[in-house]
């Protein structure tokens, strides 16, 4: 399926989530509101033309020091791809500045689970309904979120404790049905 | 140490001398490897190298049995308490060796996550430059603290400086 029909594909069924869209080498952009991220993703998953069933990479962007930028302060960006038929789709949302909310893919992509994990840790962005949203890569005595561009790169904190995580091994423990 | 005449089979010393001499040569290092500059210490304990030769062989991965803490990487922020319960953990006397540029003073990690050199954390007693440093920077290092051992007096004490904010673990 080429980028007009993908593009096409999606339009029909969500006309009011997709905001717009761009073609960057060959490879399209689909601009989403934040509210419709998850019934689009939940299009891209099940429509049998679409099939992606692969969340590459999930990217979260801070533009407060982009050039010319108009837009909202904060981005996401989601990389499909389609192990089926192989092709690949990028999907953008905007998050505002004042309540960086969007809703979580979790339920469908089980590695989004970590990687909103990370865009919360890092950059403070937030998702809603999702399992456990805690600090990934920084200890969870850290104030702020470093790769946000107003933390100053060298303001460092000393932590006092060591992390046990064993809140996160007992839910996998048990997921795996060990009690 | 002083050897009296061949017919009486003693020698004479002082208690600290023997001690030292133990000491400095059955070091049991832990190494702390955090980057990559643990995996320049595999080449050292190795036979090419082969720090035996300096009675440093007998590498333990408990605190509790090991002397020398051999600090071999970047230390996050994340790591310090870690590091500082490792050290805590180990018994008197104990010696801290900081491998490499990234342990001993952060090296290119100027960054929000990295502590700027381990003498905030834990007292160090010789650095080591490089990145990662050779094998040999390594040995001498080990003769470094041999010779601290032997003659304490005659080589600066440890490093430790607390630096802002103050923090206790």
């Amino acid at each position: 399926m080429n980028n007009e029909a993908m593009l096409k594909t999606i339009t029909d069924k969500h006309p009011r989530a997709i905001k717009g869209s761009a073609e960057k080498f060959g490879f399209l952009e689909i601009r989403v509101a934040r509210e419709g991220i998850a019934e689009v993703v939940k299009t891209l998953w099940d429509d049998p033309e679409l099939a992606f069933n692969v969340l590459i990479d999930m990217v979260s962007i801070d533009y407060s020091a982009y050039p010319g930028w108009a837009g909202e302060r904060f981005g996401l960006a989601y990389l499909f791809k389609s192990l089926a038929l192989g092709h690949r789709v990028q999907l953008k949302v905007a998050v505002p500045e004042d309540e960086p909310v969007v809703p979580t893919l979790s339920g469908l992509f089980s590695n989004a689970n970590w990687l909103e994990r990370e865009a919360y840790d890092q950059m403070g962005i937030r998702f809603a309904h999702h399992p456990n949203l805690k600090r990934i890569l920084n200890h969870h005595e850290f104030v702020g979120h470093p790769l946000r561009k107003d933390y100053p790169i060298t303001k460092r904190q000393w932590l006092s404790a060591n992390e046990s995580l064993m809140d996160e091994m007992e839910v996998s423990l048990k997921k795996k049905g060990y009690e | 140490m002083g050897m009296t005449g061949e017919g009486f089979p003693a020698i004479t010393t002082r208690r600290d001398a023997v001690v030292a001499w133990g000491q400095k040569n059955s070091l049991w290092p832990m190494p702390f490897g955090t980057a990559c500059c643990a995996i320049e210490f595999m080449g050292v304990a190795a036979s090419v190298f082969d720090i035996s030769r300096f009675g440093a062989e007998l590498v333990r991965f408990s605190p509790r049995q090991a002397d020398l803490l051999l600090v071999a990487g970047t230390v996050t922020f994340k790591q310090a308490p870690i590091l500082r319960q490792i050290y805590e953990q180990m018994c008197e006397p104990k010696w801290v060796i900081s491998m490499g540029v990234c342990a001993s003073a952060g090296g290119f990690y100027n960054n929000y996550c990295t502590v700027q050199g381990i003498d905030q954390v834990v007292p160090v007693d010789v650095y080591i430059s490089g990145c990662p440093p050779r094998p040999e920077a390594i040995l001498q290092a080990v003769l470094k603290l041999q010779d601290k051992i032997d003659r304490p007096q005659a080589v600066p004490p440890a490093q430790f400086k607390v630096k802002e904010p103050q923090f206790d673990y």
